[in-house]
């Protein structure tokens, strides 16, 4: 007996019992589609965060002021004294190092913003025109913030695109003047729309040179310090190298923190893939229920057609035929109960975009074979036993009954 | 071609062992008719689901064309029992989702015969079985005589030496049932050995030769009137 012909033979017998192939194909599909679906929510999980991060910067190394010990008592807290404070020598002193490409200081501070009669509470960002490409941020209008020597206190700002909509509106912002607290700033650019990134939405900031941020707070100290390395190689150098300048500049004491942004990256990537894994892992567990309700339906199907294994034994069909007649069903069952339950879980998926457009949805290759394969390997599996019944079923008492 | 010595078939029935049959030899020619007899419970059932290989002897040696076919396992039994082997069954054992040209295509398909001789063998049986246009009907749309019909197509499609009849006018009334004996009886004077298992002493009694079951024995082995 040929492939096409068991085929053939097997869907006749499916066919012919079309409550029962319906029943046992939507537990398959059920279980494929939430397969489908799950991993697709993981893996849209891990793609929004990767995404978040990435548009951070790349090959980003990050300095925060002060270092928390995990042993021992640091000198200064005995003293009563915080660390020192990152200041822009310190950020200056960093370009020495080959590893690094370029820096950008950073000073955060909220001031009052006003222009004309219309003001409101902003975020001020202190920084120097690097900035704009670490960060990856584009230009609406005008120019980012002139290259300069970053000590130079020049009354110039750039815009976030929310707060140039709320305070000027329709009106022309670049070329205007901004109040922020008690100075006065000239708009030179206005940034492009980008929506939130970690928490830090650049729609809603002010941009001024670092030097004229240390002024308007009356304050030498940097937030953080951003340094991109000269490729993904050198970020770990890059890091190496910033602890050592900083540590000589602050007096033989490595009172900073420098982290990287892939080893971040790299634990939460570490995390979500283990809980799409977990996610997927529940629902192939919900496939192998449908197995379980296979080999059950499986084995009433071959109680009840006693009369025709024994007939096609009669006929010389040998064991293995037989065997192979039933995993030709149970393959049949599961081909067909996976394509429709990926056709489900696609539009699941779908919709689970349309709902959360934020969410990058969409199921990894990797688990759409996953689950196409052990839906396939469940069926066959769970046939094995109804099959072997099948075939050693004796013939003579088969085709003795009516 | 058929041949038994010393065969016995023993049961287990409880922890009681009830012999079906009991040392049994015989020996049947190519081409011959043959009826077993005996009332229920003599093993005649028994004798011929052996040579058909549908059950194995508890002792004792079969050869079927000077082949020991009992030390063959499964799969090489079944192939014996597809090549040599044509079953007529009381309860014709159709099956009830394919149309009776499937039917009676079944060994073909199971033996990997390919489409188009299967197509031309069908047809040409179909024809010569006055079953053309029953075709694409399904069992549950044939008469009794029509499914027998089919049955008898079916054993007979491999070409097989020897056909072994089960009862096979039980199912059926006086007409159809001499229209089925017809049947197999022409194949017999085609040169195919027919062994017919019935309790009807008319029906054996067409035979060539005879062999009355007693208590799993046979007790009588008799050259019957030639049947015409």
């Amino acid at each position: 007996m040929n492939l096409g012909d068991t085929l053939l033979f097997a869907s006749g017998s499916l066919r012919g019992a079309r409550t029962r192939t319906l029943l046992m194909m939507l537990a398959m599909s059920i279980g494929v589609a939430a397969v489908v679906v799950l991993t697709a929510l993981g893996e849209g999980a891990r793609r929004y965060v990767v995404g978040q991060f990435s548009s951070l910067g790349s090959n980003l190394v990050i300095v925060l002021p002060g270092r928390s010990e995990t042993a021992g008592v640091n000198p200064g807290m005995l003293l009563g004294q915080t660390s020192r404070d990152l200041v822009l020598d310190d950020a200056q002193a960093l370009l020495r190092s080959p590893a690094i490409r370029r820096i950008a200081p950073l000073t955060i501070g909220a001031a009052q913003a006003s222009h004309g009669s219309l003001n409101r509470e902003v975020v001020v960002m202190g920084t120097t025109a690097n900035m704009l490409e670490i960060r990856h941020m584009d230009m609406g209008q005008g120019r980012f913030l002139p290259q300069a020597d970053p000590r130079l206190a020049s009354p110039v700002c750039v815009l976030g695109a929310t707060i140039k909509q709320e305070l000027f509106g329709a009106k022309p912002a670049v070329g205007a003047w901004l109040r922020l607290g008690d100075r006065r700033y000239r708009v030179i650019g206005v940034l492009a729309e980008q929506g939130e990134t970690m928490g830090m939405n650049s729609d809603e900031l002010v941009i001024i040179p670092v030097a004229s941020a240390h002024m308007l707070f009356n304050s030498q100290s940097l937030f953080r310090i951003l340094i991109e390395a000269k490729n993904r190689d050198m970020i770990e150098p890059a890091k190496h190298d910033a602890e050592q300048i900083l540590k000589q500049q602050h007096g033989g004491e490595l009172d900073v923190t420098v982290i990287t942004q892939d080893a971040v990256l790299a634990t939460f990537d570490r995390i979500l893939r283990a809980l799409t894994l977990a996610v997927g892992g529940i629902a192939a567990i919900s496939l192998s229920v449908a197995g379980v309700l296979i080999m059950n339906v499986m084995l009433i199907a071959v109680a009840q057609r006693t009369r025709e294994i024994g007939l096609l034994k009669a006929l010389g069909a040998p064991p293995a035929q037989i065997r192979r007649l039933f995993f030709a069903e149970a393959a049949l069952l599961s081909v067909v109960g996976s394509i429709v339950g990926l056709i489900l879980g696609e539009i699941g998926s779908f919709v689970i975009g349309q709902i959360y457009p934020v969410l990058p949805v969409g199921a990894p290759w990797w688990a759409v074979l996953a689950a196409f394969g052990t839906a396939l390997g469940t069926g066959i599996l769970f046939s094995v036993w109804p099959a072997r019944r099948a075939s050693r079923l004796d013939p003579v008492a088969a085709l003795a009954r009516r | 071609m058929i041949e038994f010595s010393d065969v016995s078939r023993i049961f287990k029935v409880g922890d009681q062992q009830v012999a079906a049959l009991r040392n049994v030899s015989l020996e049947l020619g190519a081409g011959e008719y043959v009826s077993i007899m005996g009332p229920s419970g003599s093993g005649k059932s028994t004798l011929l689901n052996l040579i058909g290989l549908l059950d194995r002897p508890t002792s004792g040696i079969y050869r079927l064309d000077d082949q020991d076919v009992t030390t063959l396992d499964d799969a090489q039994q079944a192939r014996v029992r597809r090549e040599k082997i044509g079953f007529v069954f009381q309860f014709f054992h159709l099956v009830p989702r394919l149309s009776a040209a499937t039917n009676i295509e079944l060994p073909l398909i199971l033996a990997g015969v390919p489409v188009e001789e299967r197509r031309e063998r069908v047809t040409q049986l179909l024809q010569s079985y006055g079953l053309a246009d029953r075709a694409d009907h399904r069992p549950e749309q044939l008469s009794g005589g029509q499914r027998q019909r089919v049955a008898i197509a079916r054993a007979t499609i491999m070409h097989p030496p020897v056909l072994l009849a089960d009862e096979p006018t039980g199912n059926l009334d006086q007409t159809t049932g001499k229209e089925v004996m017809n049947l197999l009886e022409q194949l017999v004077e085609q040169g195919v050995a027919l062994i017919l298992v019935t309790h009807d002493p008319n029906l054996g009694g067409r035979a060539s030769r005879q062999l009355h079951m007693v208590d799993g024995k046979i007790v009588s082995d008799s050259l019957g009137q030639a049947s015409t």
